[in-house]
């Protein structure tokens, strides 16, 4: 029954890269529409640049706040390396979304950081891939903003929004592949 | 968070506001993953709440506390319990006046941790009545529940969490339940209080009365949950066990306890003559299954492959299909390590140059262990490097010996050092000792706290400074070097080279900030301009 009506997202990543801070986002937004939320990390040892995961799980009902191996419907990986032992998390399914799919034919990520054309870059990855993961959920761009603003300083958020709206771009693009 | 209505919180967080909207008089603890963020979102909300220099020091000042009719909270993660475990076991004896909740936050798998121990068992051996809560918004309820039978018992009350519970968000609907704290004042009881033998043999029969009581109160209490499904399967667990088991399981009948000491034994029994197949399901420990075998229930437990780990919905899956098959090996991620720069880096690969034995101890420099530095021969618990230190330098040929060294940090220092070195000067090993303090100015690891060291409280504000040269020279330490190990490398490798060839006692402190603490700093000062 949960497996209908549970949308599981897992962020992967490195200590210090946002992987908390993006599941914090999509945790309020999902809250704020009124689902039931659960979201399950480890603190402490793991995080001092070790790998890092977070489980935000949302939908009428939610039990366990861990989503189970193999039953992920969506996988933002913040740092390349950290795709592979992850990957068995994923449904068959599921989505699998990485800092690449942010690139230009060709481009590599310290190029990205490099290319004035866009507001992307390695250091606003959590908020960018969010931009890709939000056009697979069923929530509006505003609602997006609102989760983002409100765990992030008065200061970031005019740069987070451009950064947003550039991943939903991409994001836009990749679902249509 | 807002004002009113539903939160999304952290079972730590739920603790913290539910202690602060019971009108909390005084929240003590020592940081320890995952029991840190509830004193840190206490002293948020602006409650009463304190550092202290470790779990047996927070555990005595919760109690006298109570004693004045103020409610308490004294919370540490598992192996903290062992330190206060003294004060503990005789306080069920003594009784609390205002409500009295322990926090003990367990690490099945251990995330951050360096045992795996269940402390349920702390429980029945303590004579401490225990709740599970296995959600936040249960983590708030319980502790209203914690202090009413706290405080009509007379008996401080366990609620045990573990890292599930602690650090996973779920929503919270804030709902205070108590009356507010009586008035503060302090009645002599003589008889009641102080343990000596004549007064302590009747305080243990009043336990056991207690707990009686108790007992009978828990057959008939409300927060157990019983859910009537299919027969064929009956689901006996708590805490965060019952999540996964529910998803796992989602047609079976449940019954999910919430206070497991005392155990409704009479209430369990009954649902497990109602099903056909019971099954309990809990992690670590088989302390339920154990008990319940005890009271002469035919119940099945898990195979001791999954008492190691935490559970999970896939691994409850197993066992409820007797899986014994070995579970999948999954690629290793990234492991912690030492930030580059760490001034722990320059000092425990100094060790290691200089042909050191290496007791360590808790704390990021624990990370030494692993490649690159590989500079860690030992850690046991908090304070364990001077110990173990000392009983090498004891025993080994004079020529071994000398390399020995101990290693602690700042914090631990506070917490667990200040004896051993104590012990150093009163027992000096015939070759002498080296004690490292590596001082970086903070509680690192468990997210830099604050500590007697440095001078500065839980909320913040300036207070006395334990100046660690000083108490070392005091206790009659001669050879006492503060020094920055990572701006003369070479100046500090020949210190320990002198110092090993010397047969006398050295304490040396390597004082350099934290390099994460310094940028902290540096941020909130950012944020306080703009």
């Amino acid at each position: 029954m949960n497996a209908q009506t549970v949308t599981n997202v897992v962020f992967a990543g490195l200590g210090g890269q946002g992987v908390l801070k993006a599941s914090d986002i999509l945790a309020e937004v999902a809250f704020r529409r009124g689902h039931d939320v659960k979201k399950s990390e480890i603190h402490g040892m793991s995080q001092r640049g070790g790998s890092v995961t977070s489980d935000v799980r949302f939908g009428s009902e939610v039990f366990s706040p861990m989503v189970p191996e193999g039953e992920t419907d969506f996988l933002l990986v913040l740092e390349s390396t950290q795709t592979e032992p992850n990957r068995h998390l994923l449904k068959s399914d599921g989505v699998l979304i990485v800092p690449e799919d942010l690139l230009k034919e060709g481009q590599t990520l310290d190029q990205l950081d490099a290319d004035e054309s866009t507001p992307l870059n390695q250091r606003s990855l959590n908020v960018a891939l969010l931009g890709v993961l939000s056009v697979y959920l069923d929530f509006s761009e505003s609602e997006w903003l609102d989760g983002i603003f409100a765990n992030l300083p008065a200061k970031l958020h005019e740069l987070n929004a451009k950064v947003f709206a550039a991943g939903r771009a991409v994001g836009q693009r990749k679902k249509q592949v | 968070m807002v004002d009113s209505g539903r939160k999304l919180l952290s079972g730590n967080e739920a603790v913290a506001l539910a202690a602060y909207d019971a009108g909390v008089g005084l929240g003590t603890a020592y940081p320890g993953t995952p029991s840190t963020e509830i004193m840190e979102n206490l002293a948020a909300l602006g409650g009463p709440a304190q550092w202290s220099p470790n779990e047996k020091v927070a555990y005595e000042v919760a109690l006298g506390a109570s004693w004045s009719g103020a409610r308490v909270l004294a919370a540490m993660k598992h192996v903290g319990v062992n330190v206060a475990a003294d004060p503990l076991f005789t306080s069920t004896y003594t009784g609390v006046i205002g409500g009295f909740i322990l926090i003990s936050a367990d690490d099945p798998g251990l995330a951050s941790s360096q045992n795996e121990q269940d402390n349920r068992r702390y429980a029945v051996a303590a004579g401490i009545p225990m709740l599970e809560p296995s959600n936040s918004q249960e983590a708030y309820d319980f502790v209203f529940e914690a202090f009413r039978i706290s405080e009509r018992w007379s008996i401080p009350v366990m609620l045990r969490m573990t890292t599930r519970v602690c650090h996973s968000m779920t929503i919270v609907e804030p709902r205070p339940n108590i009356d507010p704290p009586k008035p503060r004042h302090f009645d002599h009881d003589i008889k009641g209080r102080t343990m000596i033998p004549g007064y302590a043999r009747p305080a243990h029969r009043r336990l056991r009365a207690k707990l009686a009581e108790i007992d009978a109160w828990n057959e008939e209490s409300t927060l157990h949950k019983r859910i009537d499904g299919d027969r064929s399967l009956g689901i006996i667990t708590s805490g965060i066990c019952y999540v996964h088991a529910r998803e796992a399981a989602p047609t079976a009948s449940f019954l999910k306890l919430a206070m497991t000491y005392p155990l409704p034994i009479k209430r369990i029994r009954a649902f497990v003559e109602s099903v056909d197949r019971a099954i309990v399901i809990e992690e670590n420990d088989p302390y339920l299954v154990d008990s319940l075998r005890a009271a002469g229930m035919k119940v099945e437990g898990k195979p001791e492959m999954y008492r190691f780990n935490e559970l999970n919905v896939v691994r409850v899956r197993r066992i409820l299909a007797g899986d014994v098959s070995p579970e999948p090996t999954r690629p290793p991620g990234k492991p912690p390590q030492l930030c580059v720069g760490c001034p722990h880096r320059t000092v425990l690969s100094t060790l290691r140059r200089c042909d050191a034995i290496i007791m360590g101890d808790i704390g990021c420099y624990t990370l030494a262990v692993l490649p690159p530095v590989e500079a860690m021969d030992s850690c046991v618990c908090m304070g364990a490097s001077i110990g173990t230190g000392l009983g090498l330098r004891h025993t080994l040929p004079p020529e071994e010996a000398r390399r020995v060294v101990s290693v602690i940090g700042d914090s631990t220092f506070v917490h667990s050092g200040i004896t051993g070195l104590v012990d150093m000067v009163y027992n000096p090993p015939p070759t002498g000792h080296i004690v490292l303090i590596l001082d970086n100015g903070t509680t690192a690891m468990t997210g830099l706290q604050d500590h007697p060291g440095t001078g500065v409280t839980l909320r913040k504000k300036p207070t006395g400074r334990v100046v660690f040269e000083d108490l070392a020279r005091s206790i009659g330490i001669k050879n006492v070097h503060v020094v920055d190990p990572v701006e003369s490398v070479s100046g500090f490798k020949k210190l320990i080279e002198d110092s090993m060839a010397s047969d006398e006692l050295t304490l040396i402190i390597t004082r350099r900030p934290c390099n994460l603490a310094l940028k902290k700093q540096q941020k909130q000062a950012g944020e306080a301009r703009s």
